[in-house]
């Protein structure tokens, strides 16, 4: 089997050319100021189902990201476009919307003075992920769903298996001189079996995630895991309601991470939509926690040179033994708060920045998952949740679970239907047992974590 | 400027692609001996204006273009996409998407003709599109000031009005070639009320297939907003939700977020015919209680979930779901209606030309039953009131679904008491409407706000529902 080669995409001297294209044209359009960022990914999958391919897809896309201020002014805009007149036409359009928006003080380009001056290479890429081999995908997809079913009798139903690869380019220059780029890739194995016994099915999954090919986990250790994952659910019930401990699997308890990160960025703060507004220098979690956002971990899934306002990414220690230490800023709402930028805007193609982590984990204590399930009398061990029910202002937290239930220290039967419950606030600070087992696995990690007492609905 | 009564003739002028380039791409795309292939071609221009203390200062413009191929053979699908519209890309497209049919063997020549939906939908005389800048902000300042003016203790407010205009264009190797132009408008506003150190949020909004008059007809935009600050500061007095099994009565309109959690997703054609889905093969046999008759609809005027034809071409229909509490119906795309010999719904849909279709949902809804609203709360001793939610999920294998309440009560001896804080209701999607002992008159659609994510991507949806009786159903609040 062979694939017809990809269309080339733009070579880097050419997106340059188009961001500081663009840029003039703005500023002669009458733009004051203006960044541009362009995003351009090839992409290649190949889905698998019960030994047989399913799917296969190539992808091809850029975007550009423009931002123009007049003034105190400003507006967005999106292209695929790159051709001078497209960037002309869309700089002119930017422009006009600007001027008819409000002004607003705190907007605008970073100083020129915070932004990043070096490059970095942060191990962000590899070779590889430009050139896909069909054939390796749907091997390494083939070898993780056999692997899964292979494991148990069970495991009769698969919704199949997906490798994926992307390499991309992403470029940012603005008026203030800054122009940089850098390239990311992303390689991706994920298995979903189904098991069935007495005429009830369960699905589970797992994968693995690498920024380089040879540093992906092996497809038949993914497809057991998998496997493993999902027979382990069969059988499952409900329990009664109670209090009860919860521990959270180091997968589940990176969730925990990601709504204590959308209560720490910049917006949900000068907006008052956080649970931790004004709490900063407050004991906000147990002793046992730190928590750091760190954008320059070699090869991180989050790791980046500079933010999406050309700022360089940096370590910050967001919460320290417990205490609030900084929320994560970007340009604006450092101004709105009164603070520095931490260097964590991100931006979607088109959107305004806004802060978001890089790579956020919760420092590894010192005991491990097994210890931490033995140190339970009766409680539930969080393998997977389901829903939205986490309110941002609140903290209040309320989801569907799906675990197994710990009897006298030991693993004693699968559980589902059932939801956990309290308030994001209160959970942190009964966090009263940290594992050893931090792995990152994507951009936010989190190893075990057992919280003292939530409330869990069941029958 | 975009011809939005020509899609066709759009795509033929911008990119330069004749009949004969389409027909020469599906001819690549089929040069190996595959089943069916077809060409998805989109111009979406999607304008957003926010709103943030008190002010309009964010104003954007995002236009996207690209064409998507696919390629079915037996159960296998080839889907190769670009931003890149010209004869070239597309040839390129339709060769690597062709590469999925591995047997070599000449596809017989395809010859396209053109064709408009039989009907339309959504006739915009002035598309949302039109709206000018000006318009859209004096239409958010009324928001934030009716916000204010409902309530002093409303601190904040967050508005938006996105409004996209979409064109396609799909060719397939049936020969036909159908375009569409597909409007949709949203206004949402979030509203943070604060009194004595608590703070609150209330989430409202609307829209459709809708012009931007919809919004103002009505003061239909006040209605939205006054229902966001009522929200806000109604959560401002609510105590903890009970935790545990109960009796739960969902309000009408938007709580029937719970069809398409608990049994529309099981009903997807392709988690049917692998034999995924809770629900296989229990087509025939008794999922309901017999008040319950559920359908989706993607025919509905100008609804946010509607569609003239689907992302594959085929007319969007009524599908009848469940009958009086008998699973009669699934919902498909065409690779699973062709390998399942089941009939086409025209519910194959994709998020964008980045995407190939799946059987996905419309707006669903429950139809309307005898009994009226006060009955059905006076029916109840002690239970949960639940009228507003915020999302829902669903595990289609397990069959186990939630969907979370952002405004409930206490039920209490048949009276509607105190507001409790939000909690996730969690339930058993092939047995929850067996257990609903009464369903009210009171049909109402919801507001056209959902957005359905499925397998990474996103499609508008509507949800409707009258009030209902739900006898056990487990809420996760934190009084054990």
């Amino acid at each position: 089997m062979s694939i017809a080669a990809g269309a080339p995409g733009l070579r880097p001297e050419e997106l340059r050319a188009a961001l500081l294209s663009i840029l003039d044209f703005a500023t002669h359009a009458g733009a004051t100021a203006a960044d541009a960022v362009l995003v351009q990914h090839a992409a290649f999958a190949a889905g698998v189902r019960l030994g047989e391919i399913e799917k296969l897809t190539d992808a091809r896309e850029k975007r550009l990201g423009l931002r123009v201020f007049v003034g105190e002014r400003s507006a967005l805009a999106a292209t695929a476009d790159l051709t001078r007149g497209g960037l002309a036409r869309c700089a002119e359009d930017t422009v006009a919307l600007a001027r008819v928006t409000q002004p607003d003080p705190a907007q605008g380009l970073p100083e020129r003075a915070a932004l990043a001056t070096e490059a970095s290479d942060l191990d962000l890429y590899d070779d590889v992920a430009a050139v896909p081999s069909p054939e390796d995908a749907i091997a390494r997809a083939r070898a993780a769903e056999a692997a899964a079913l292979a494991s148990d009798p069970r495991l009769t139903n698969s919704e199949g298996a997906e490798f994926s690869q992307t390499a991309a380019t992403i470029a940012y220059a603005s008026t203030l001189g800054f122009d940089g780029g850098y390239r990311s890739s992303a390689f991706h194995l994920g298995v979903e079996p189904v098991a069935v016994s007495d005429g009830r099915m369960q699905r589970d999954y797992w994968y693995a995630r690498a920024r380089h090919l040879a540093r992906l986990d092996d497809a038949a250790e993914v497809g057991r895991r998998a496997g493993a994952r999902t027979v382990r659910r069969l059988g499952a019930r409900r329990v009664p309601t109670q209090e009860a401990p919860v521990v959270f699997e180091a997968e589940v308890a990176a969730s925990l991470l990601r709504h204590l990160a959308s209560a720490v960025v910049g917006q949900s703060l000068y907006r008052g939509t956080s649970f931790l507004l004004g709490r900063l220098g407050e004991i906000v979690a147990s002793p046992l926690v730190t928590v750091v956002d760190d954008g320059r971990m070699p090869g991180g899934h989050g790791s980046r040179p500079f933010d999406a306002e050309g700022l360089a990414t940096r370590r910050t220690t967001v919460i320290e033994d417990g205490r609030l230490a900084s929320y994560l800023l970007d340009v604006y709402s450092a101004r709105r708060l009164g603070l520095a930028s931490t260097g964590n805007a991100a931006r979607a193609v088109g959107d305004t920045p806004s802060a978001a982590p890089t790579n956020l984990y919760l420092a590894a204590g010192t005991t491990s998952p097994e210890a931490i399930i033995a140190s339970v009398d009766r409680g539930l061990l969080v393998t997977e949740l389901i829903g939205f029910g986490v309110n941002a202002v609140t903290g209040d937290y309320s989801r569907g679970a799906v675990g197994l239930w710990i009897e006298h220290g030991e693993i004693a039967y699968p559980v589902e239907e059932i939801t956990i419950a309290g308030n994001l606030l209160e959970m942190f600070r009964d966090i009263d047992l940290v594992g050893d087992d931090l792995v990152f696995r994507g951009s936010v990690a989190a190893p075990t974590l057992k919280i003292r007492r939530m409330t869990i609905a069941g029958s | 400027m975009v011809d939005s009564t020509q899609p066709e003739r759009f795509f033929r002028d911008r990119y330069g692609v004749s009949s004969g380039t389409l027909e020469h791409a599906l001819g690549s795309a089929l040069a190996r001996r595959a089943d069916y292939g077809d060409l998805y071609f989109e111009f979406r221009t999607t304008s957003a204006v926010a709103l943030e203390d008190g002010l309009v200062k964010k104003a954007s413009k995002n236009v996207s273009q690209g064409v998507g191929v696919r390629v079915l053979a037996g159960e296998k699908t080839g889907y190769a996409y670009s931003d890149d519209v010209t004869v070239a890309s597309i040839e390129q497209a339709a060769r690597t998407a062709g590469h999925i049919a591995s047997d070599v063997g000449g596809a017989p020549a395809v010859a396209v003709r053109s064709g408009r939906p039989a009907r339309d939908l959504y006739a915009l005389a002035a598309p949302p599109g039109d709206t000018s800048l000006p318009q859209a902000i004096a239409l958010l300042e009324a928001v934030d000031r009716e916000a204010r003016r409902y309530d002093p203790r409303i601190k904040n407010v967050m508005a938006s009005l996105v409004v996209e205009h979409k064109l396609v264009m799909i060719v397939t190797s049936d020969g036909t070639l159908v375009s569409d132009v597909q409007p949709l408008a949203r206004l949402s506003m979030t509203c943070i009320a604060e009194d004595g150190g608590v703070r609150q949020q209330g989430t409202y909004g609307g829209g459709g297939r809708q012009p931007f008059a919809f919004f103002l007809d009505g003061d239909r935009h006040l209605r939205f907003t006054r229902e966001a600050a009522r929200q806000a500061v109604l959560n401002l007095d609510a105590v903890d939700a009970p935790a545990g099994e109960m009796t739960v009565v969902l309000g009408p309109g938007w709580p029937g977020i719970l069809l398409h959690e608990a049994v529309g997703h099981g009903l997807e054609g392709d988690f049917n015919r692998k034999g995924t889905s809770a629900f296989a093969k229990l087509l025939g046999t008794k999922v309901a209680s017999e008040l319950c008759t559920v359908v989706d609809d993607g025919t509905i005027p100008n609804r946010r979930g509607s569609l003239n034809v689907d992302d594959e071409g085929t007319p969007t229909s009524r599908t009848v779901l469940i009958e009086r509490g008998v699973l009669r119906g699934y919902l498909q795309d065409r690779l699973n209606a062709r390998l399942t010999g089941m009939p086409l719904t025209g519910n194959g849909r994709r998020e964008s030309y980045a995407h190939s279709p799946m059987p996905r949902m419309t707006n669903t809804f429950m139809l309307a039953g005898e009994s009226t609203p006060e009955e059905i709360l006076r029916s109840v001793d002690r239970g949960i009131y639940a009228t507003s939610f915020g999302g829902g999920q669903v595990d289609i294998t397990s069959g186990k679904f939630v969907f979370s309440a952002s405004e409930a009560y206490l039920i209490e001896h048949g009276a509607v008491t105190r507001p409790v804080k939000g909690a996730t209701l969690i339930g058993n999607g092939p047995d929850v409407l067996t257990r609903i002992s009464m369903v009210g008159h009171d049909l109402a659609l919801d507001e056209g706000i959902g957005t359905c994510g499925k397998n990474g991507q996103s499609v508008p949806v509507g949800v409707g529902l009258p009030t209902i009786r739900i006898d056990g159903l487990t809420v996760g609040g934190t009084q054990a």
